[in-house]
């Protein structure tokens, strides 16, 4: 059971983690100092739920097999390579312009919420604990990012159009969140996990009300992209890892 | 208010106001002061936002993204001060974007590996940190009063870097020779942080009178070295100054003779990262503007539907 409970926590994880990463790459480039500041702040409270998912990660496999020597956040982060990360395709999309990140994190952060918000009915009571604790955070994250979706699909005719030009980009990577495996069933019957499958009316009703209240036109579901879950990431992943990773790979076995 | 009042006020301690009388050139020493202070905080945000998505651990990451998000914050108190004086923080902002404002000169330098997040930290904050003591008590109140705030932050910053460079110093030799690269490169701009040498700093001497600048370039720059260089020696750096020796008579160190060649070209722009800073900036700027006006006509959408 633990090494299922790791496995599903670090799609937790890796989730908070790489669309952290990809925040934090916005920092000192926003449009406004004050955007500047509440994406950063967003990046920071991924990074703080990376951290917490990734430490319970690595409690739960040294549980599972002691054997093992225990990974901690950064092990976790720093020394796996692409095909060991769970984290959904959408949070590895390119940060693009800002209707691009706004799309990506009004589609997550609508899943996030519900996804957070059922976690914290967990039977283990860690992960209830970070889900609890997360969810408010996410719900601040939801109400800034449907903001931005509204000023932008009713602001004026460019960002209207380039609004739904980045719905559309992100569009194809929205119903992998809701997939349903061996994985999220065993988790869903033994009660410390969630159907995914559960939350998608909830997330579907939610964004729908934004997006008409934009004046912005849901995307058609013509293609969809999968594979995060399973390791399979797309060809920008490699190049945000070799980033993110340089320093521990260069140097091993350093503190800093 | 009049001149005789103000320079008795001032003469005083007491603060001056946005609402009160000042003196056109007190106003215009304000404005240039505190928007390159501004603008500082801004530029400054990108040397160090060059390591956000390289940073060794999650929580040196977060620590780094925090610290990198007070400055974009100071930058904003430091506007709205500014604009208690009559300015627009926009048109100020565009006179950096335009290269006609300036800002510390320190930001032109790179980032070129992670002991320089601890340099910053540790030596330009703690510069900063120095400059800005003083300006808590300076005589314009909403200057004053952002600077309170400014430096409770500022010094943790100045912890955390040095606590980056105590882990590095601590570490392998690898990480050493990092930390002791960082030192060569950021010691002497540090320095130049506080400005020309007391002899060639024609301003000071109006704005020591007019109690916005409390201590003179070279009385800081002094202080600033008397400081670090024992936290220097603590974590075993060297610092890059054959001719720096303690003096018993002083009571202070004896340091070497600053480059004032290379303070004034990296001013003029030629330092190695102006032009990629102010690009950075135009960029974001640029970018940016379809968002911003985006949201001004939503505001104004939202505000015309409700007073219909
Ligand atoms: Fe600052
Ligand atoms: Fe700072």
């Amino acid at each position: 059971m633990s090494k299922d409970q790791f496995e599903y926590v670090l799609r937790a994880g890796d989730d908070a983690l790489i669309l952290g990463q990809q925040l934090g790459l916005l920092t000192g480039h926003g449009p406004v100092i004050e955007e500047d500041i509440a994406l950063t702040n967003i990046g920071l409270d991924q990074i703080g739920q990376a951290r917490a998912w990734l430490s319970l990660a690595g409690r739960l496999e040294h549980a599972a097999s002691s054997e093992l020597t225990l990974r901690d956040e950064d092990a976790l982060t720093f020394l796996r390579d692409a095909p060991e990360f769970c984290n959904c395709l959408l949070v590895e999309r390119p940060n693009g312009d800002f209707g691009d990140t706004i799309a990506r994190q009004f589609l997550y952060d609508n899943y996030a919420v519900l996804w957070l918000e059922a976690m914290t009915a967990s039977s283990n009571d860690e992960m209830a604990g970070i889900a609890a604790k997360s969810v408010k955070e996410a719900r601040y994250h939801l109400q800034h990012s449907s903001r931005w979706v509204l000023r932008l699909g009713d602001g004026t005719t460019e960002s209207h159009s380039r609004m739904q030009a980045s719905l559309g980009r992100m569009w194809p990577y929205v119903n992998e969140l809701f997939d349903v495996d061996e994985l999220t069933t065993r988790a869903a019957s033994e009660g410390w996990g969630v159907d995914p499958s559960k939350l998608r009316s909830a997330w579907d009703a939610g964004v729908n009300a934004v997006l008409a209240e934009a004046t912005l036109s849901r995307p058609d579901d013509d293609f969809s992209m999968r594979g995060g879950r399973t390791g399979s990431h797309t060809e920008a992943f490699g190049f945000m890892l070799a980033e993110m990773q340089f320093l521990q790979r260069a140097y091993p076995d350093c503190n800093w | 208010m009049n001149s005789t009042l103000f320079d008795a006020y001032v003469a005083d301690e007491k603060k001056i106001e946005p609402k009160d009388w000042m003196p056109d050139a007190y106003r215009k020493t304000l404005v240039r002061q505190i928007s390159q202070h501004a603008h500082s905080e801004v530029v400054g945000m990108l040397p160090e936002a060059n390591w956000i998505s390289r940073a060794p651990s999650l929580k040196r990451k977060a620590i780094l993204m925090a610290k990198v998000q007070d400055e974009a914050g100071h930058g904003l108190y430091l506007y709205s001060a500014a604009e208690t004086l009559g300015v627009e923080r926009d048109d100020l902002y565009l006179d950096l974007l335009e290269g006609k404002a300036k800002y510390s000169s320190i930001f032109n330098y790179p980032t070129q590996n992670w002991a320089d997040i601890g340099a910053i930290g540790w030596l330009v904050d703690g510069a900063a940190i120095m400059n800005q003591v003083p300006l808590c008590k300076c005589s314009y109140g909403p200057y004053a009063r952002a600077m309170v705030r400014v430096c409770k932050e500022e010094s943790f910053h100045q912890r955390q870097g040095f606590q980056i460079m105590l882990v590095m110093t601590e570490g392998s030799a690898e990480q050493k020779a990092m930390a002791q690269d960082a030192m060569n490169r950021w010691w002497w701009p540090a320095l130049m942080m506080f400005g020309p040498p007391d002899g060639d700093s024609p301003n000071s001497a109006q704005s020591m009178k007019w109690n916005i600048k409390r201590f003179s370039n070279d009385e800081l720059r002094q202080k600033f070295v008397d400081m670090t260089v024992p936290q220097a020696e603590l974590i075993g750096l060297t610092v890059p100054d054959a001719d720096l020796k303690w003096n018993e008579q002083t009571g202070h160190y004896d340091f070497g003779e600053i480059d004032w060649s290379e303070f004034k070209r990296v001013i003029k722009g030629g330092g190695p990262c102006n032009v990629e800073r102010l690009a950075a900036c135009n960029k974001a700027w640029n970018d940016g503007a379809w968002v911003r006006q985006a949201a001004t006509a939503y505001a104004e959408k939202k505000s015309s539907n409700a007073t219909r």
